[in-house]
């Protein structure tokens, strides 16, 4: 992975920038130590590392214009950062850049109730979002399975989905306003607690935007209320093909699940030996179907699917009667990294999104392709949206496993394209796919995109080297070659 | 405007505006012209015509998706959607009446537009359902965004950008949406001769409360008087609506909770077509349509009855409150230029926008038709503009005034 060549005249201002640093945040504020800076070096993309040149941790937004905009002036690249636990590398730090780390913006400013909104700063948790609200039966709903640790900031960057977005949708969704710093120092306020931009959706532009676009510095989420019953069926089939049909026909009938989970039969013994769910152990892929709202609707429901996974030729059929068993088929499920991680030394998880009923098509090109590499795979799945998580298991210490891992990746990813579906459905693209991008988008295509990034960052300082596999200045990008004349007049049906 | 192409082709539809780009001639789009009064009126008098890249080119029930040519009628759409017992969420308006319009709207305008109706406050707007974009940017480049698949974040979603941008930045050809399932069931729960500020209440506590309502309005009795639902039309009262939507066991049971929610206050109850008809009508904004001015405002949902006293001091005539208090609709006689600030003024004091949706075109051009923006917001939306569109080709001045 080629990351933009450090540029030497910045490496030389080193010591001058931090000193300048040092007068706009506090001394303390600007890490320069070389050991120090170390903890820095990834994010949860763990086979790319690099120390940054120095990380400045503001605590407020003058200083995070001030810090911006002192780059810009001096051609410095930043790096914003959360909680650092991108699956894609989009807070992989760069050698000459500067780490800008948004974690002291820990604090939940308001909670709105009357507005069903909360005011809150992007260093907070996703999950201390939920907690700060849930005894008034409140919560946000965008859960990724980092939720723990992920940041509403990195959240917003990457517009993070979870098992819950079937439903209630991706932070997209659930976002009513944000506060953005632009590299030049500009502080905008995008909505507030209204509905809808008006003017250009710039929230809707910021959100999945991979940090390429400003430096976020407060977010107001909508909250929803707590449904007052869940409850979750498990249901084992005997094939891939007969769990995928289920799925459809589920949808078909009209219901849509708050959660729906496929995991193929090497995801589910891993999970059963990891944490034992109860998981049916002779099942090739398994479903985990949530339903949520008042009793009466999620009986009513839970009969439903029950009546449709029989039709498909269910192997077994077991429903939650308590909370704890609900989380318990569950836990398996969201410890399902983990469990396959103890398996291999080293696990690669990739993130493509496809049509859901090329499923059983793209299942089994992905077992010749493991025959291929030597590598074995298993597979958890969004099933309800078509978000598929294949790992993809190797050892680093085996010499060019790694790098067969990754076009293994690569392989399912480009597969997942050419089935119609996209490379990544929740995890980013960050470095880690950059280079893919073009199996997916054109040359203007992806310049179109690079234009949008000139309108906020026309020097291209902001998180350089990710999402974009080549990079364009912002001049070349905005020329346009013009045939005055040339073309007097179109070929088109006139009125 | 009297000339102008017909577009067969996404091919044609670069090709055209790589001619007005050569000919620095702008381009007023336009799929059948039923939003043709919303907005400023565009400075482009050379029509590029959309409404022939029609018909549904992908519909999968079971993937809940669709793809369709911009120029596809809503109702069509709507149709095909109703064979599956599928509909759009977002429950666009069609808004003929209320822009005394007389064409068929298209799925490209309701984008275009990002129309939403009661159900967005909880199923989201256009926006939220759009999935993907083919278009022509004001370069002449046929470009792409977003895929056919809900959970996307490859590359920036360009779609939120196209959704609500009157065709401004894109000459959209193809859209791809999301499509959901229709509620088995729907019933209204209305509560009787309520203050604005105590309707408000009501609906706020509808709104937190666990019982997914999907449409919480407000009909003051001269709006009320108007409706085709005799339950609300011949009360002589104010009307607080609420409904719900889903399974039927289910909305038996929300029902009953909401009833003993609102326990001391007179409540009627409206079955499937009577529901029908009272949404429709107040998402088409049926009980002002009298009103020569009418203004949408989009506002902290618990602001809604004090910014509505306010504007009653501006010469607010009618009201209706949609969104629980979040979206209000203002009719007035007339607008001067003063009052329209003032009604900026009041909105700005919580937070939020003003449009002005009816007005005729005079007005329109001295009255802001969207809400100022701060300086430095205007700057940033400019330079979104130009990188898609540097000439302002695509339908320039319809949304703000060309300087310089």
């Amino acid at each position: 992975m080629q990351m933009p060549e450090p540029d030497k005249k910045v490496l030389a201002q080193r010591g001058s920038l931090v000193a300048a640093l040092r007068n706009v945040v506090p001394p303390d504020s600007v890490i320069a130590d070389e050991q120090a800076l170390k903890a820095f070096e990834c994010d949860g993309l763990t086979a790319y590392r690099q120390p940054p040149m120095i990380a400045v941790l503001p605590e407020t937004v003058d200083q995070v214009a001030e810090v911006l905009k002192l780059c810009q002036d001096r051609g410095v690249k930043v790096v914003p950062r959360g909680a650092g636990t991108s699956l894609s590398g989009g807070a992989l730090p760069l050698a000459d850049g500067v780490l800008l780390t948004m974690t002291k913006f820990n604090r939940i400013l308001e909670v709105d109730f009357d507005n069903r909104c909360a005011v809150v700063q992007p260093g907070v948790t996703n999950l201390a979002i939920t907690n700060a609200v849930q005894d008034e039966g409140f919560y946000y709903a965008p859960d990724p399975s980092s939720q723990i640790a992920c940041t509403i900031g990195g959240n917003v960057a990457e517009n993070s989905g979870g098992v819950h977005c079937l439903k209630y949708g991706l932070t997209t969704n659930n976002i009513l306003g944000l506060q953005v710093v632009l590299m030049d120092g500009t502080v905008l306020r995008l909505g507030g607690k209204h509905l809808d931009s008006e003017g250009y959706d710039l929230i809707g532009l910021m959100t999945g935007s991979e940090g390429l676009l400003g430096v976020v510095t407060e977010v107001t989420v909508r909250l929803l209320r707590a449904p007052e019953t869940a409850r979750a069926l498990l249901i084992g089939f005997p094939s891939n093909e007969a769990g995928g049909d289920c799925v459809a026909k589920i949808i078909a009938a009209g219901i849509i699940p708050a959660g729906l989970e496929m995991m193929d039969r090497f995801a589910i013994q891993a999970a059963e030996e990891f944490c034992q769910p109860g998981y049916p152990m002779d099942a090739e892929s398994l479903l985990i179907v949530e339903l949520d709202g008042p009793d009466a609707e999620v009986e009513y429901l839970v009969s439903q699917v029950r009546g449709i996974a029989d039709a498909c030729g269910a192997l077994s059929i077991r429903v939650s009667e308590s909370e704890d068993e609900r989380l318990n088929f569950w836990a398996g499920r969201k410890n399902a990294f983990p469990a396959i991680g103890r398996l291999s030394p080293d696990y690669y998880c990739m993130d493509g999104t496809i049509p859901r009923h090329k499923l059983p098509l793209v299942l089994t090109r992905m077992a010749e392709m493991s025959r291929h590499y030597g590598l074995r795979v298993a597979n958890v799945f969004h099933a309800g949206d078509g978000n598929l998580h294949p790992l993809i298991l190797y050892d680093a210490n085996n010499p060019g496993e790694l790098e067969k891992a990754e076009d293994f990746g690569s392989d399912i990813l480009k597969l997942c394209v050419e089935v119609g579906g996209v490379l990544t459905g929740e995890h980013g693209v960050g470095v880690e796919k950059r280079d893919l991008m073009g199996a997916m988008f054109s040359e203007e295509d992806l310049n179109q995109q690079q234009r949008v990034k000139c309108a906020f960052d026309p020097d291209g300082y902001l998180n350089p080297g990710k999402v974009f596999p080549v990079l364009h200045r912002c001049a070349e990008l905005g020329r346009m070659h013009i045939n005055r004349g040339q073309m007097p007049f179109p070929d088109l049906p006139r009125f | 405007m009297t000339e102008g192409f017909q577009a067969e082709t996404p091919e044609q539809v670069a090709e055209a505006v790589r001619w007005a780009v050569s000919s620095d001639t702008p381009l007023a789009l336009r799929g059948n012209g039923s939003k043709s009064a919303l907005g400023r009126a565009t400075d482009a008098h050379t029509v590029l015509d959309l409404s022939r890249l029609a018909g549904i080119s992908l519909y999968e029930p079971e993937e809940l998706v669709m793809t369709a040519g911009v120029g596809t009628r809503l109702a069509d759409i709507e149709a095909a959607l109703k064979e599956n017992n599928q509909q759009l969420a977002f429950e666009p308006p069609f808004w003929t009446s209320l822009l005394g319009a007389n064409e068929e709207p298209t799925i490209g305008g309701v984008m275009a537009c990002n129309l939403a109706g009661p159900r967005r406050y909880k199923a989201g707007a256009a926006r939220d359902h759009l999935l993907g974009v083919q278009g022509v940017t004001g370069r002449g480049d046929a470009i792409k965004t977003g895929g056919r698949v809900v959970k996307n974040v490859t590359g920036y979603d360009l779609c939120k950008l196209a959704a609500g941008s009157y065709g401004t930045l894109l000459a959209m050809t193809e859209v791809t949406f999301k499509v959901l399932p229709a509620a088995e069931k729907a019933r209204t729960f209305l509560l009787m001769g309520l203050s604005p500020a105590d309707a408000v209440k009501a609906l706020g506590d509808a709104a937190r409360s666990p019982h997914e309502v999907s449409g919480l309005a407000y009909l003051p009795d001269r709006a009320a008087a108007r409706s085709a639902v005799e339950y609300v039309s011949a009360t002589g009262q104010s009307v607080t609506a609420v409904r719900v939507e889903g399974p039927g066991p289910s909305v038996e049971y929300r029902c009953g909770a909401l009833r003993d929610m609102f326990a001391d206050i007179q409540v009627e109850e409206l079955h499937s077509r009577n529901t029908r008809t009272l949404w429709r009508e107040i998402g088409e904004v049926a009980p002002l349509m009298d009103a020569p001015v009418i203004w949408r405002l989009s506002v902290p949902p618990a602001e809604g009855a004090a910014v509505a006293a306010a504007l009653s001091a501006q010469g607010a005539e009618a009201l209706l409150f949609d969104w629980a208090g979040g979206l209000i609709w203002l009719g007035m006689a007339s607008l001067a230029a003063d009052q329209a600030a003032a009604v900026r003024a009041d909105v700005d004091r919580v937070g939020g926008h003003a449009t002005l949706i009816r007005a005729d075109e005079a007005l329109r051009a001295v009255v802001p038709v969207f809400h100022p923006q701060p300086a430095a917001l205007a700057a940033l939306s400019r330079r979104v503009k130009d990188s898609f569109d540097p000439h302002h080709i695509l339908n320039r001045g319809r949304m703000v005034p060309e300087t310089g």
